[in-house]
């Protein structure tokens, strides 16, 4: 473990820029370094290539970091407030409502563009970890680490059998939604992506700042009271950021489980349990996960894609098992 | 009679009286008394089809499975020591996944299944306690290496469902969602063999994991090996889940949630609360398995479908319980 955690923050930087750089280059169509560079700073709309980097790449890249970088952030949130080594955005619904509300956005509106769905998941996303808190929170003592994983998981598995219903009921809507739910963060609408980014932003500047609260939270509960803190009013908070940042994502790239599971698990194997470290290097590591798996996603099955969603797991499990491997577990 | 005991009897008065709702209604509606002696002693007679090759094996398998699937889950909960593990959740139920629909998506011959899905079941189940031992074993380490091989099956899956058609895909999704309704007397004889090899060997296993609770040194102290115990712990419990999803499919609620509602309502794992978790297992299934026949009828849901929606809100207010005493 790194005594001092700053000192890969150059090599992080380094790796978000070079992965950054890769997802404007390559596609189904290759595209120079100075040909990105002119669309970039001189952009000439009779260049077709210019037109590729412009149009959908750039906005393919940004609505990439953003999802990548929100889920990451959520799921370390979640791990340090639940305190499970299991604990990542999809435990507490935001995947099942969001996949529940696109599935019966399709069916019942007939609704069939990506970016049609992106409010849909998002109102589902935030409605089922609502209903999740909601019943965490009942009887005594809030909502305590052990009560919301539960909860999430039973909200997750009961939207998770209606949605499976409604695809088995109509051939029409499964033929639809399956693109949607393996995740994917091509042709999806700017103008959502612009309508959603202050509260992305808000959501990851609140979390960069958490790091001290969620500390003492994963020391458990009685410490941090002891500590001092009103670890309600942090949970809540903290509740708050996740609902913010993995709904957004969830909207903009489909239910994309596995980032927001492993990234802080990656991070915390490298940089030990400090969380203000933890969110710090979620948020650059996030992006580089979803992006990268994105771009080979492009380029091995040219011209055709595979979805992001499967790129990422199949490229992070193994990943995430030979860290565990690897290092001594490093305990929530 | 103590609490365990009267809850114990009142689960298997649900499951005796669940069976014989199974066994009247349907499409084809049968009077009381002619479905239990048609069942039990009076071969040949009107109902004789109805209920005793269509309604009787189905009643046998939702039982025998919903038994199956508790126990596993509660000897991996009680196990690992944490709330939100089960044999699907590490991948066990994916493995089976993975292999059954490549062969429903690519359209290979389906008698194939049940035993593509149970190696697949045991092959992931190798591969998770394989990568998770390392000089030793650690339940940390078998639950992060389980979520990472359970989520590499899930992108194959996915990947699957992306590429094929829809029309072989819709297959696919069925047979993920758990479905009871081609159960025939063969899957009942299977799943009693595995029960009967399995079920005494977790009951043998109770006293172990009782002292294992206590925390690893009064353990090594009382003269439990750990690593040979919990090997025979994940074993029982894998075996139990990969019989059910090879014949059934994967069915993840139950697994999950039943040994929640057992200790919620009668305490930390005894003999009496590992019973009471299969009787309940079973209660949850055999209902969710009406519920699915009648529901939508004549359209048939698959049960795995109906585990969730009805046990959902089941175990919600068993959470409430669960709420104030902690």
């Amino acid at each position: 473990m790194l005594r001092h955690q700053g000192l890969i923050l150059p090599l992080t930087l380094a790796l978000l820029t070079s992965v950054l750089w890769l997802s404007l280059r390559y596609g189904s169509l290759s595209i120079d370094t100075d040909t990105v560079w002119n669309a970039i700073w001189s952009y000439d709309p009779g260049d077709h290539r210019q037109i590729v980097v412009r149009e959908l790449r750039v906005q393919r890249t940004v609505i990439g970091a953003l999802a990548g970088a929100s889920f990451a952030v959520a799921g370390a949130l979640t791990q340090g407030v639940t305190r499970n080594p299991l604990g990542a955005p999809g435990i507490l619904g935001v995947n099942a409502g969001a996949a529940f509300a696109v599935v019966v956005a399709i069916h019942t509106a007939g609704i069939t563009s990506p970016s049609g769905y992106v409010w849909f998941a998002f109102i589902g996303a935030l409605g089922a970890t609502v209903l999740v808190y909601a019943t965490a929170s009942a009887g005594t003592g809030g909502a305590t680490p052990v009560k919301l994983a539960l909860a999430g998981a039973i909200v997750s598995a009961l939207l998770g059998s209606w949605t499976a219903a409604l695809l088995l009921l109509d051939l029409e809507t499964l033929d639809q939604a399956r693109f949607w739910l393996a995740g994917s963060i091509s042709g999806r609408g700017t103008e959502e992506a612009a309508l959603l980014f202050p509260i992305i932003a808000a959501g990851l500047l609140v979390a960069l700042f958490m790091g001290r609260q969620v500390n003492a939270l994963s020391l458990g509960e009685d410490v941090a009271a002891g500590l001092g803190q009103r670890t309600a009013i942090v949970r809540a908070g903290a509740g708050a950021c996740v609902v913010a940042l993995a709904g957004s994502a969830v909207a903009l790239a489909g239910p994309v489980a596995f980032i927001g599971l492993a990234v802080p698990h990656i991070v915390r194997s490298v940089v030990g349990p400090d969380y203000r470290w933890i969110i710090l290097y979620s948020a650059l590591l996030g992006p580089c996960l979803l992006l990268g798996a994105d771009v080979v996603g492009r380029v091995v099955v040219s011209p055709s894609e595979l979805q992001v969603g499967i790129v990422s797991a199949a490229l992070g499990a193994p990943f995430l098992i030979y860290l565990v491997r690897s290092t001594k577990l490093a305990e929530l | 009679m103590g609490r365990t005991a009267r809850l114990c009897s009142l689960a298997a008065a649900a499951v005796l009286g669940l069976m014989i709702v199974g066994l009247i209604v349907g499409d084809y509606p049968v009077p009381v008394r002619s479905a239990i002696a048609t069942a039990l002693w009076d071969r040949g007679g009107e109902f004789d089809f109805v209920v005793n090759s269509l309604r009787f094996p189905r009643i046998m398998v939702a039982v025998l499975a919903g038994i199956c699937l508790a126990a596993s889950g509660l000897l991996f909960q009680t196990l690992i020591d944490n709330p939100l593990v089960s044999p699907d959740v590490i991948g066990i139920d994916t493995g089976a996944a993975a292999v059954a629909v490549a062969i429903l998506a690519v359209g290979l011959d389906t008698r194939l299944l049940p035993y593509a899905a149970f190696a697949g079941a045991l092959g992931a189940a190798a591969l998770i306690f394989v990568l998770s031992w390392r000089r030793g074993f650690s339940s940390g380490r078998l639950v992060l290496v389980g979520i990472g091989i359970n989520a590499l099956l899930s992108a194959v899956i996915t990947y699957m469902l992306v590429r094929f058609p829809v029309e072989q895909v819709s297959a696919a999704a069925r047979w993920q969602a758990g479905t009871l309704s081609a159960s025939s007397w063969d899957d009942a004889r299977t799943l009693a063999v595995a029960l009967v090899v399995l079920l005494p060997v977790a009951f043998l296993l109770v006293r172990r994991l009782r002292v294992m609770q206590l925390g690893n040194d009064t353990a090594v102290a009382s003269g439990v090996h750990l690593d040979r115990s919990r090997m025979a712990v994940i074993a029982t419990g894998c075996g139990l889940a990969a019989v059910v999803v090879a014949v059934v499919g994967p069915l993840g609620f139950v697994a999950l949630l039943v040994p929640h509602a057992a200790r919620a309502l009668a305490g930390p794992i005894t003999v009496g609360v590992l019973l009471l978790t299969a009787l309940l297992g079973a209660v949850m299934l055999l209902s969710a398995d009406l519920v699915a026949q009648r529901l939508f009828a004549p359209t048939v849901l698959p049960a795995g479908v109906v585990t969730a929606a009805i046990g959902g809100p089941y175990l919600l207010l068993v959470l409430r319980r669960f709420n104030r005493a902690v």
